[in-house]
């Protein structure tokens, strides 16, 4: 047998079964994959609530301005909207990038890093994000008080 | 019908009714790893062939009369035993069902493996790791207590539930044309999950929640994006996006 084989690369057995890595059973993919459906749904709704009260309703897109966001977050109601809206469109884009990076990194190291970073990127942005719109100061001292919204003057 | 007197007959044609013959280009992706090493190549053969010739037919010429070594996998030749699943201008056919005529014989027809499996020679690839898969399943009737003396009985309408994808040959060509299959290899595939979806709409079978089980996996049936390239590739013309949709559906109900 050993006068057959030429070269000294081993060979893997060939009559070897084909192994399944392990198995991953869970019902983590079919939450996700639920929430991929749910969450899709209801950003269709916040985004574009979001984009005609800041675009179009009353003075449109000329309102827009530091007063205009300010007064927006000095209302729980838009603290609540933005934050939802935040963390749902943060979390299903980045299981969304997950499952392409699964779908297309062919090698285990690859697809770590890819990983790791887009998970460092959505814990700085959802971390920031929350912080922003819960310590915000609408009123900042100092500032010219037609830049500002209408309830700071009092 | 009756009296089309036709003078622009096909010089061909020596006798009346006679089918016209062409010749066909076939470009074969070639891997001879004993002959030419670890790179696969392409190889143009030149064949006659007729209107009625299937493209195995000329794959018969090329191996009969051109060149022996060349390697494809076949065996009924009508599209019942699924093997001669191959790669046919990019698209996932079995070699036995695809009309010359319907592959535009005026190029060159380009046959390549199946993708995702292992090549061993030219046409033929590894079929392990889809059986495996297919194993895994567990494609037999599970049932619990005593087994009746006489057939277990269904109506037509819970036969007609799981029709669909009683039809599959395992040919692969649905699983290799999956481009989640192509990445690593470790998702179950098309073919597993149709195969699955027989037995857990079965209604004299009782081993659906095991199946549902094993397919609730991170490699399961998740991972279908629903590009539905195995419904477009499978010869027998089954369902197979819609048969993962409704093993999908059938894990959110247990679930929810």
């Amino acid at each position: 047998m050993s006068a057959q084989t030429q070269g000294a690369a081993a060979i893997a057995d060939p009559g070897a079964p084909y192994r399944r890595r392990r198995t991953t059973r869970g019902n983590f993919e079919l939450y996700t994959w639920v929430f991929m459906r749910a969450s899709g749904a209801i950003l269709v709704l916040l985004i574009f609530g979001h984009l005609f009260v800041n675009l179009v309703a009353g003075e449109g897109i000329k309102a827009i301005d530091f007063g205009f966001v300010a007064g927006k977050w000095a209302n729980p109601f838009w603290q609540g909207w933005d934050l939802v809206m935040l963390w749902l469109a943060m979390i299903h884009g980045t299981n969304g990038v997950r499952t392409i990076v699964n779908d297309y990194a062919e090698r285990d190291g690859l697809r770590l890093v890819l990983k790791l970073a887009l998970y460092a990127a959505f814990i700085v942005v959802v971390t920031l994000g929350t912080l922003v719109i819960f310590t915000f100061d609408p009123c900042p001292a100092g500032a010219p008080a037609d830049l500002l919204p209408s309830f700071c003057s009092t | 019908m009756a009296t089309t007197a036709t003078t622009d007959a096909p010089e061909t044609s020596g006798a009346f009714g006679a089918v016209p013959s062409f010749d066909v280009t076939l470009r074969i992706r070639r891997f001879t790893p004993e002959l030419t090493g670890a790179e696969a190549y392409w190889e143009e053969f030149t064949v006659t062939a007729y209107g009625t010739d299937r493209l195995l037919d000329a794959l018969h010429k090329v191996k009969w009369d051109l060149d022996g070594s060349v390697t494809f996998r076949r065996s009924c030749a009508h599209g019942v035993c699924g093997s001669d699943a191959m790669r046919i201008n990019g698209k996932n056919r079995l070699a036995c069902k695809s009309l010359l005529k319907d592959l535009n014989p005026d190029k060159p027809i380009t046959i390549e493996p199946i993708k995702g499996l292992p090549v061993i020679k030219d046409l033929v690839v590894d079929m392990d790791p889809f059986f495996a898969s297919f194993r895994e399943i567990m494609p037999f009737l599970i049932t619990t207590g005593n087994e009746p003396t006489k057939e277990r009985l269904q109506s037509s309408a819970q036969r007609e539930r799981f029709d669909d994808t009683t039809k599959c040959i395992l040919c692969a060509a649905c699983t290799t044309s999956c481009p989640v299959f192509w990445t690593d290899g470790q998702y179950f595939g098309p073919a597993a999950i149709v195969n699955a979806h027989r037995f857990i709409f079965d209604s004299r079978d009782e081993g659906a929640a095991q199946r549902l089980e094993i397919l609730n996996d991170k490699e399961g049936v998740w991972r279908c994006r629903t590009t539905f390239n195995c419904t477009e590739a499978c010869p027998r013309g089954i369902e197979v996006t819609k048969a993962i949709a409704e093993v999908k559906r059938a894990m959110i109900t247990r679930a929810f």
